[in-house]
Order: structure tokens, then C-alpha cells, then sequence
């Protein structure tokens, strides 16, 4: 019997890709999997009730009167808390998701396979994905008590919940990333969350250092003159934090581009929207951080003589 | 290329094959050719390569300089080709424990791009190749180092490929396990399968190989079929003399006899390293009986693999 001759139909009779497939069911039959839901709904509703609670409490009003804003600020708090948690999470899927397999030994008769490089990078990205995209989806019920209080609008909800898929899709291709190049599980995961922090802290402190100076450079300068742009918007465009907070508040952006005068604050304009510039930048990182784990995969082969 | 052609191409020809690491060379320019439906047996230390050359051959490893090809086809321009006609066993792998056995197949079959309903006909066919008929609902984890070296081999095969390279298959196996290991590896050679096996079994497999190749330091000392290597060698045969009393005097006249080479006592008598051939050994025993020794035995012992293999890597052979 020849079955060589079906070769170069791959997948055509599978409903999906079979790494894929694999990572799914793999993953959806591990207690640990369960248990990361779990914990993960915990936190969030945790987080929740202790910010209702306090705003009810805070106001004074014991939630008889309808107060959009202090809505708006619990729903706020629980999208910014929701972020951090992705945050958390993604590096820690897809962190060993390569190193991983490497280590027990999986990853050779993987590569052996007819599946090319960039369907195992990509497979092994979107499983991580669905399962984060699940955990997200499962807190809808919590955002849903936000509801109750009103202030916030459907088409916030989806943009919020679009810009999570995003940064899943932006933290998860750097997990990938490092899991790829790096051989120990451990280092990847530390280089990861290095980068996670860097994205999340280290770009907020460098904005805030950064507008320190251009203040006092403005400062010295005589009023007319100068700039009435500030460049250092750019940095803070670079913050998940403050995109996210530009789709919320869209006068966010302008307001970092904005300069401080003697006489007060001048005009500020953002060239773009910070969470449109945002997701240009880490658009082109996360395709290259995937390119990259795609060309170091395998070995790299001669071209064709 | 026309059909003739293709039968004669050799199914794994690598050239000049050099591996290096930082410093460390562990391929020094490696000359091989394997006939297609050989059983290739590759032989050496640990360290001396072996490894390094199959994985360069599975498409895992890019060689620093030469070439090597699979079926006329480089192994780094065409890696694509060269994968669907490879079945890759390496000698440490892991297993997905949470697949049953039969899901592990169909996962390895699916990446191979076997459709399903292929797969559906294919995957029993395998498992009762491999002896594991009655697992075929049992998670991995739960099965036997041995049960998963055989569910590794099915997983070699689910793509029906020309050459299995198989990194010392029996590696951890208890005698039982080698055994059914010996005993499969023998019908995927009645397949017509090539088949590039390293080490430990060796000694055991000696009557399927067709051929031996033997490296150290990253070059290859010996390649040929054992009775050619033998015959290049400086020990011609091992001979086994059981003598009664005067055990002494017996062996310091074997000591001094034309063509013994080395002479090693155990309890049941000595084993002579014979550089003679059948002439010379017929006057071996003349000489003894005539010397008034009571010869209770005089045969001349199976020369192993092993045997061969330690002859030439303790530098005695020069055999190429």
C-alpha cells in the first residue's frame, strides 16, 4: 500500500489543524486548566465585589440611586483590573509553549512532521488565545453587574473587550517568542514577564521621567516660542494602561501630547489615537516576534540549487 | 529520472558531512552511502556521532559543511521532501500522556496529512504491528517504557515512510522487550523498509543487519557488511580451547603457536584471537594433540558485532 501519494493534502479532511486540535484538547483535559478558570473568575469577582461594595459605601447612597459616573469608575476599575490579569496570564500560557515541549522531549517528532514551522508557531499562539479569549468571555457575567448601575455603553464593552484579544495576541507572540529562542521553560518565562513589566511599568515611568524634562526645558524657554508638541506622548503611546484609557477617554490623547507653559497649559495635539498608535507599534513587534520564532524553529535550510 | 534510476539511487548518500559546536567537532567529514532496503546497523561510542548524523538526517540539525541527502534529496534544501520519506525514532523522546494511544496516532497521522478515514483503517493496522492491539484505549502515561518505544515505532510508520532511523530503539528495554523490539524490526525488513538502527541492540540484531558502519571521533572507521569487515581485520576468528590439566604448560604453548594473537583465560578454557585461517587452526590442534594435551574441546566461537566493534575501536582494525 502507497499512501505517500496523500501527502500535500494536509489537514484537508480535518475540520482544523491537528497541532491545534492537539493543544485544545490537551489542554481542556488538564485539571490545571480548570483550575486557572477558577481562580482567575475568583480574583475577578473578588475585585468586583470589593468595588461596588466601596463605592456604595463611599457614596453613601446604598445603591438606590441611579449614579452613571460612579458606574463609569467601577466598570473602569474592573476593565484596568481585568487588564492586569491578562497581563499575568499571558506570559504564563505561552511562555513554555515550544520550551515546553522541548523539555519532555515532544518537540523533535513534532518537527519531523510534514506541519511547517509556521503552523506550529501559529497553532500553538492561537490555542493559548482561545483559552485566554475563554477566561475573558467567562467574566462577561461580572461586567454584567456594571450594567445594572448603567453609565456605560455596549460598544465600550466590545472595544474593551477587542483590546484584550489584542494585547493577548501582542503579550502571547512575545511569550512565543522567548519560548522559541530560549531552551529552559524558566528563562523564558522570566524574559517574558521582564518584557510584560517593561511594556506596562517601565514604559509609564520612562513617560513620566521624559515629560519632566521636556517640562522644565519649556520652562526655560521664552513664552511664543518652541514646540507646542510634545514628543513624549509617543512613549506613553507604548502603555497598554494608557491605550486602553485612551479608548475610554479619547481626550486621553491629546492631553500627553499636550505642553506645560509658564502660562498654563498650550494646545496639545496627538498625531493619532493612543490606542491606534499603540496597536500600529506592537502590531509590527508581535509579527516580527512570531517571524523570528518561525525562522528559529527548525534549522534554516539552503536555498535551492 | 526514470524508474530504473530511481531504483538505484541510493536511499541515504552523505559526503563530506562535518557538524561542529562552538570548538567541538562532532562530525569530521563523514562518507556514507545506504543502498535502499538495507538494514543499516551504526556503531560506535557514546559521543562518537552517531546521533548528530541521524538528526542531520531527520531535517533537526543543519550540517556545518557537506551534504547529506535522503532519496536524491538534500536534507537542507529540501527538508519538506525529505521528512515525508523519513520515520524518526530519536534514542530519548517524550510522549503527550493525556492522548490515548490510538489519539496519539491520529495526531502524528493528521500532521502527516492523512485523512481521517485513512487513518481509521490505518491506526489498527499499526498498533497490532506494534503488539499494542489491546492499549488502544489506554492513556499513554499508563503504558510501559516498552509499550511507548512501540507506540513511538507505530508513530514512525503512520506515514508509511521509505527509511526509519531508529536512535538506539532498545535503549532502557528489558531482554523481553528487546526481544518483541528484534522481533518487529524484522517484519518492517520483510516490508523492504531501509532502515538505519544505532548501537545497544546491535549484538542482538546481528543476523537482520545487512550492514555495519562504524564511527568514533566523528569519522567512520569500518563501512561494509560484518563477514567483510571481519575479513579486514586483524583477528581473522575467535577460537574456544578446553583442555584437561596441566593448565599451566597449555598455556604458555598456546603463547608461543603462529597466528594466536591474544589468548584470554576464563573458567571454562581460553579464548584465542586467531589471526590464521582454516589451514593454520587444523595445525593448531595437531600441534596441541601432539604436544600430549588432552583436548576436551576446540570450536571456533560466532564473531558478534560487538566483538567487531571492539576490535576496531580499540585501533587494531584499520579496517578502512
Amino acid at each position: 500500500m502507497r499512501r505517500n501519494e496523500t501527502r500535500g493534502r494536509l489537514g484537508r479532511f480535518d475540520l482544523i489543524n491537528p497541532v491545534l486540535d492537539k493543544e485544545i484538547k490537551l489542554r481542556m483535559r488538564s485539571p490545571r486548566t480548570m483550575w486557572t478558570l477558577f481562580f482567575y473568575l475568583l480574583a475577578i469577582g473578588f475585585l468586583a465585589f470589593v468595588a461596588i461594595y466601596l463605592t456604595q459605601e463611599l457614596s453613601g447612597r446604598n445603591g438606590a440611586a441611579f449614579n452613571p459616573e460612579q458606574s463609569k469608575m467601577l466598570f473602569y476599575f474592573l476593565t484596568m483590573a481585568q487588564l492586569g490579569l491578562v497581563a499575568f496570564m499571558a506570559p504564563g500560557l505561552t511562555a513554555g509553549v515550544i520550551s515546553g515541549e522541548r523539555e519532555k522531549q515532544t518537540l523533535n517528532l513534532l518537527l519531523t512532521t510534514q506541519q511547517s514551522s509556521a503552523t506550529i508557531i501559529i497553532s500553538k499562539l492561537l490555542s493559548s488565545l482561545s483559552f485566554m479569549v475563554l477566561i475573558v468571555l467567562s467574566t462577561i457575567p461580572i461586567y454584567s453587574m456594571v450594567f445594572l448601575y448603567g453609565g456605560i455603553s455596549p460598544k465600550q464593552l466590545v472595544l474593551v473587550f477587542l483590546f484584550y484579544l489584542f494585547i493577548m495576541l501582542t503579550l502571547g507572540s512575545i511569550g512565543i517568542f522567548f519560548s522559541t529562542l530560549l531552551k529552559r521553560t524558566m528563562l523564558s518565562v522570566i524574559s517574558t514577564y521582564g518584557v510584560t513589566l517593561f511594556i506596562f511599568a517601565g514604559t509609564a515611568m520612562l513617560y513620566f521621567v521624559m515629560l519632566s524634562i521636556t517640562t522644565n526645558y519649556y520652562y526655560s524657554q521664552p513664552a511664543g516660542s518652541g514646540s507646542t508638541y510634545n514628543w513624549v506622548g509617543h512613549i506613553i503611546a507604548m502603555n497598554p494602561v494608557a491605550a486602553l484609557m485612551s479608548i475610554l477617554e479619547p481626550s486621553l490623547s491629546d492631553q500627553v501630547f499636550m505642553v506645560h507653559r509658564n502660562a498654563g497649559p498650550v494646545r496639545g495635539e496627538a498625531p493619532m489615537p493612543l490606542w491606534l498608535e499603540f496597536m500600529l507599534a506592537y502590531t509590527i513587534i508581535s509579527a516580527i516576534a512570531l517571524w523570528i520564532a518561525v525562522r528559529k524553529l527548525r534549522p534554516v535550510s539552503r536555498r535551492r540549487r | 529520472m526514470n524508474e530504473q534510476t530511481l531504483q538505484e539511487q541510493p536511499m541515504i548518500e552523505i559526503r563530506g558531512l562535518v557538524k561542529q559546536f562552538g570548538s567541538f567537532h562532532a562530525l569530521e567529514g563523514i562518507d556514507l552511502t545506504i543502498a535502499k532496503g538495507t538494514v543499516f546497523g551504526f556503531v560506535g561510542p557514546n559521543g562518537a556521532g552517531k546521533s548528530t548524523t541521524m538528526a542531520i538526517l531527520a531535517t533537526l540539525m543543519a550540517p556545518s559543511s557537506g551534504y547529506a541527502k535522503v532519496d536524491g534529496y538534500d536534507v537542507s534544501v529540501n527538508p519538506h521532501e525529505v521528512r515525508k520519506r523519513i520515520g524518526y525514532m530519536p534514542d530519548f523522546f517524550g510522549v503527550y500522556d493525556q492522548f490515548k494511544t490510538t489519539e496519539y496516532l491520529h495526531f502524528y497521522g493528521a500532521s502527516y496529512g492523512i485523512p481521517k478515514a485513512e487513518r481509521e483503517v490505518l491506526i489498527p493496522q499499526l498498533l497490532e504491528l506494534v503488539n499494542l492491539s489491546d492499549k488502544k484505549d489506554a492513556y499513554v502515561d499508563t503504558l510501559s517504557r516498552g509499550m511507548k518505544q512501540r507506540l513511538c515505532l507505530a508513530r514512525c510508520l503512520v506515514h508509511d515512510p521509505e527509511l526509519l532511523i531508529l536512535d538506539e530503539p532498545a535503549s532502557g528495554l528489558d531482554p523481553r522487550a528487546r526481544i518483541e523490539m528484534r522481533e518487529i524490526l524484522k517484519e518492517l525488513k520483510a516490508m523492504g523498509k531501509t532502515i538505519i538502527i544505532s548501537s545497544h541492540i546491535l549484538p542482538e540484531l546481528a543476523e537482520m543487519v545487512d550492514e555495519i558502519g562504524v564511527i568514533e571521533h566523528g569519522s567512520m572507521v569500518a563501512v561494509g557488511n560484518v563477514a567483510d569487515i571481519q575479513n579486514r581485520l586483524r583477528v581473522k576468528r575467535f577460537l574456544h580451547v578446553r583442555l584437561l590439566g596441566r593448565e599451566e604448560e597449555a598455556e604458555s604453548f598456546l603463547r608461543d603457536q603462529p597466528y594466536v594473537n591474544r589468548l584470554l583465560r576464563d573458567d571454562k578454557g581460553w579464548q584465542i584471537h586467531f589471526g590464521g585461517h582454516d589451514e593454520e587452526q587444523a595445525m593448531l590442534l595437531e600441534s596441541l594433540m601432539a604436544a600430549g594435551f588432552r583436548v576436551v574441546s576446540f570450536s571456533e566461537a560466532q564473531t558478534n558485532l560487538e566483538d567487531v566493534f571492539l576490535e576496531i575501536t580499540r585501533g587494531g582494525g584499520g579496517a578502512e
